[in-house]
C-alpha cells in the first residue's frame, strides 16, 4: 500500500487517534523491542543494557543530552553499530546481525543526507529503484511521497536548489516512500529556524499519526519531544531515566535529572519547611526540594480566589500556608512572563500570564506541589 | 578647524597624478604582457612564414610547408601518436592503482598514513634525473629499457601525487550520511561506492586525470633515458628537432605539443580554479 493513502494500514480506520498507549500496546507483540542492547565506544560505555518496548504505531522519543547514548542506541536499531550484546527485534524478528540495508527501517538524518548529484525525484526514487519496484508503480509511488510532503513542484530540482525546510521533507518522503516497519528520526528538526521546526515538527507528527507507522525519535529538545511523543525515554548515561507519556514525565518527573531536563524548576538544598510564619529550608544531605515556577502562584485580589479553587481542585486537602514575597524583576515572553521573587531570601521564578506585578512590590506567593528528591529519586510525597 | 577649498591648480595636480599612475599601470601591463605572450607569439608566427632573418622588421614570407613536412615526416607523425598514446596509458595505470589508494587515503586511518602521503611528495622533490638513472639500472635488470612498460613506469611515477592527493581529498569530503542515506535505503557498500561515492568525486578525480595526463605528455628526462631512440614522444622529438630540422619545424612542434594543455585545461578551468586542485593539497 502506498504511504499516501489515507487510510491507516492499522485494520480499524477510527483509530485516528493518537496511537496506543503503553498499557494498550503491551499486550499485543511491541513493532520494536530493544533487548538489552549494550554499546562500548571508545573505553566508554556509551548505551548499557537497554531495555525498549515500541508498540506498534508509537512514536517514542529518545531525550536526552548530548553524549547520553540516544543517537548511538538509534544508530544500533538503524544497523550502523551492532550492539556488544543483546538484541534488537523488529515485529518480533531478531534483525541485530543484519547490515541497514537489509533492515525494515528507513531513517532521516539530522543533515538530511540528500544526494546533491539527483534530482529530488531520483532522491526520493533510489529506495525503490534497489528494491527493482517496476517503473510505472515507482513513479506513482515516488508522486504520491512527495505529494504527501507538498513538494510535487520541486520534483525535479537539486536539493541545494530548495530550502532547509523543504529538503528535511525531501528526507521523510525518500524515508516514507520505503513504507518502512520502523522511522527512525535522528534530530530531524536541529537545523531549521525556531518558527519552521513547530511547522515541520506538526506536519510530521501528523502524517506518522495518518500513516501510523512505528516511529522512533532522537532529540535534546525538550519541548520538541513532549509536543509530539506518544512515550518520552528521558536518557541518562546510556540508561532510560524515565519512559512516560509526556503530561506525565512533565507533571510526575521521578528523578531530579528529568525534573531538571524537563521544563524549568526552582531548588532548594534540603527540605522546605512552610509555616504560617514564613519559610524555611531545612539542610539534609542528598536532599533536594524542587518548585516549578507555574507552581509559584502569586495571589493577589481575584486571582486569590481562582489560586485558591484551582488548590482545592488539586485536590489539596488544606490550603497551603503563604509567604510574603518582594518582586525582584519581571521578565516578559509573550504570552506569560517570568517573575524573578525573593522569598525569605531564597530566589524564585514564577510564571504568570495576566496582570503582572510592579518590580519592587510586595506580594504574596504560594508553593504548590513541591517535589522532593533523595539522592537524585523523587520521594513519595505523603503531604499532597 | 579650517578646510581647505579646492582650488583649480589642486585639481590639476591631481588629475595629471592620476593620469601619471595610469600610464606607469600601463606600462607594466604592456612589458609583462610582451614577456607573457611575447615568446609565443613569435612562435606562433615562426610557424607560418619562409624565413624571418635580422634586419627585417616583419617575415621574408608566410608559408603553411612547416605543417605538411610535419605531418609527412614519419618520425615526427610517430612521436605525436606515441605522446597520446603513452598518456593514455599512463592515466589508466596510475588510475588503476591510484584511486584505490586514495580511497584508502581519504576513509581510513592507518598507521603509517602520514608518512606515505608526504612520502608521494617526496618523490616530486628528489632531483628527476638521479632518480631516472637508478631507476636505469633497474630496468636493465629487468629488462624493461626499450620498452613501452618502461615508459608506462616513469610516467605513473610522475603522476602518482596527482592521482593520489586530489582524489583522497575529494573523497574525504564525501559527507558518511549520504553514503549512510544510501546503505539504509537499501544500497549494499559496493552500490554506494558506484551510484553515491564516486559520482561525488568524480570532479576532482577529473581533475587529477588531466593533471596526469598533461604530466605525463610533457615528460622528457624519464622517456629519453628509458625509450632511447625505440620509442620517441613529442617532448624528446624536441631535443633532436632544434639541433637537426630547420627553426620553423620546430615552432610547428611546440604548437601541436602545447593544444592539449590549452584545450584540457580549459575543460577543467572551473574546478581548477573552483579550488579542487588546491584542496588536494590539503589533505590531512
Amino acid at each position: 500500500m502506498s504511504p499516501a493513502s489515507d487510510v491507516p494500514p492499522a485494520s480499524d480506520p477510527t483509530a485516528a487517534s493518537p496511537a496506543p498507549t503503553a498499557a494498550s500496546g503491551a499486550s499485543a507483540q511491541p513493532a520494536l523491542r530493544l533487548d538489552g542492547i549494550h554499546k562500548r565506544l571508545g573505553g566508554r560505555d556509551i548505551v548499557v543494557d537497554l531495555h525498549l518496548d515500541v508498540a506498534p504505531g508509537e512514536l517514542v522519543t529518545l531525550l536526552g543530552p548530548s553524549g547520553c547514548g540516544k543517537t548511538t542506541t538509534l544508530r544500533m536499531v538503524a544497523g550502523f553499530l551492532k550492539p556488544d550484546r543483546g538484541r534488537v527485534l523488529v515485529d518480533g524478528r531478531d534483525v541485530t546481525p543484519l547490515n541497514p540495508e537489509k533492515r525494515p527501517s528507513a531513517m532521516v538524518f539530522q543533515s538530511y543526507a540528500l544526494w546533491p548529484h539527483m534530482t529530488v525525484f531520483k532522491n526520493v526514487a533510489f529506495p525503490l529503484r534497489l528494491a527493482k519496484v517496476p517503473g510505472a508503480e515507482l513513479t506513482r509511488r515516488v508522486e504520491a511521497a512527495l505529494d504527501m510532503v507538498g513538494l510535487m513542484h520541486h520534483r525535479d530540482s537539486r536539493p541545494a536548489r530548495i530550502s532547509g525546510g523543504e529538503q528535511q521533507r525531501v528526507a521523510l518522503a525518500r524515508a516514507l516512500v520505503q513504507e518502512p516497519k520502523l522511522l527512525l528520526l535522528d534530530e530531524p528538526l536541529s537545523n531549521l529556524d525556531a518558527r519552521l521546526r513547530v511547522k515541520v515538527r506538526e506536519e510530521i507528527r501528523e502524517i506518522q499519526q495518518r500513516l501510523g507507522i512505528t516511529t522512533v525519535l532522537v532529540t535534546h529538545d525538550q519541548e520538541e519531544a513532549l509536543s509530539i511523543s506518544d512515550r518520552v525515554a528521558v536518557m541518562k548515561d546510556g540508561r532510560i531515566e524515565q519512559l512516560s507519556p509526556p503530561a506525565e514525565l512533565y507533571a510526575d518527573p521521578r528523578s531530579e535529572f528529568v525534573a531538571r531536563f524537563v521544563g524549568s524548576l526552582n531548588t532548594f538544598d534540603g527540605r522546605l519547611v512552610e509555616r504560617a510564619d514564613g519559610l524555611s529550608v531545612a539542610a539534609e544531605p542528598g536532599v533536594v526540594t524542587a518548585v516549578r515556577p507555574e507552581d509559584v502562584v502569586i495571589l493577589d485580589g481575584a486571582s486569590d480566589q481562582a489560586a485558591q479553587l484551582e488548590t482545592q481542585a488539586a485536590g489539596a486537602t488544606a490550603a497551603r500556608p503563604v509567604h510574603a514575597a518582594r518582586v525582584l524583576r519581571v521578565v516578559p515572553h509573550g504570552p506569560y512572563a517570568e517573575v524573578m521573587l525573593d522569598v525569605a531570601g531564597h530566589r524564585l521564578s514564577a510564571f504568570r500570564s495576566g496582570s503582572l506585578p510592579a518590580q519592587d512590590s510586595q506580594v504574596t506567593v504560594r508553593l504548590r506541589r513541591p517535589m522532593v528528591f533523595v539522592d537524585g529519586k523523587r520521594e513519595q510525597a505523603s503531604d499532597s | 578647524m579650517t578646510i581647505t577649498p579646492a582650488t583649480s591648480a589642486d585639481g590639476a595636480t591631481s588629475a595629471l597624478r592620476r593620469a601619471l599612475v595610469g600610464l606607469a599601470a600601463g606600462v607594466v601591463v604592456i612589458a609583462l604582457a610582451v614577456f607573457i605572450f611575447g615568446p609565443l607569439v613569435w612562435l606562433a608566427i615562426r610557424a607560418f612564414v619562409t624565413s624571418w632573418t635580422y634586419p627585417h622588421l616583419t617575415p621574408d614570407g608566410w608559408t603553411m610547408d612547416w605543417w605538411g613536412k610535419v605531418f609527412a615526416d614519419n618520425q615526427l607523425s610517430n612521436a605525436v601518436y606515441n605522446s597520446f598514446s603513452f598518456a593514455v596509458m599512463t592515466v589508466a595505470l596510475s588510475a588503476l592503482i591510484c584511486l584505490p589508494a586514495a580511497y584508502a587515503f581519504g576513509r581510513y586511518q592507518f598507521p603509517g598514513r602520514r608518512f606515505f602521503l608526504i612520502a608521494l611528495f617526496a618523490m616530486n622533490s628528489f632531483p628527476k634525473m638521479g632518480l631516472f638513472v637508478t631507476l636505469a639500472s633497474l630496468f636493465y635488470t629487468l629488462r624493461l629499457m626499450e620498452t613501452q612498460l618502461g615508459i608506462v613506469i616513469v610516467h605513473v611515477m610522475g603522476t602518482v601525487v596527482f592521482m593520489t592527493w586530489i582524489p583522497a581529498a575529494a573523497f574525504a569530503a564525501v559527507p558518511r550520511s549520504l553514503e549512510e542515506a544510501a546503505r539504509d535505503a537499501g544500497a549494499g557498500a559496493l552500490r554506494v561506492f558506484f551510484t553515491i561515492t564516486l559520482p561525488l568525486a568524480l570532479p576532482s578525480i577529473l581533475v587529477a586525470v588531466i593533471m596526469s595526463f598533461l604530466a605525463s605528455f610533457d615528460e622528457a628526462q624519464g622517456t629519453y633515458l628509458v625509450g632511447g631512440s625505440t620509442y620517441l614522444t613529442m617532448p624528446t622529438q624536441m631535443y633532436r628537432l632544434v639541433e637537426y630540422y630547420p627553426l620553423q619545424i620546430a615552432a610547428v612542434f611546440s604548437i601541436l605539443l602545447s593544444i592539449p594543455s590549452v584545450v584540457l585545461l580549459a575543460l577543467v578551468r572551473k574546478q581548477v580554479m573552483g579550488g579542487q586542485l588546491a584542496e588536494g593539497f590539503q589533505l590531512r
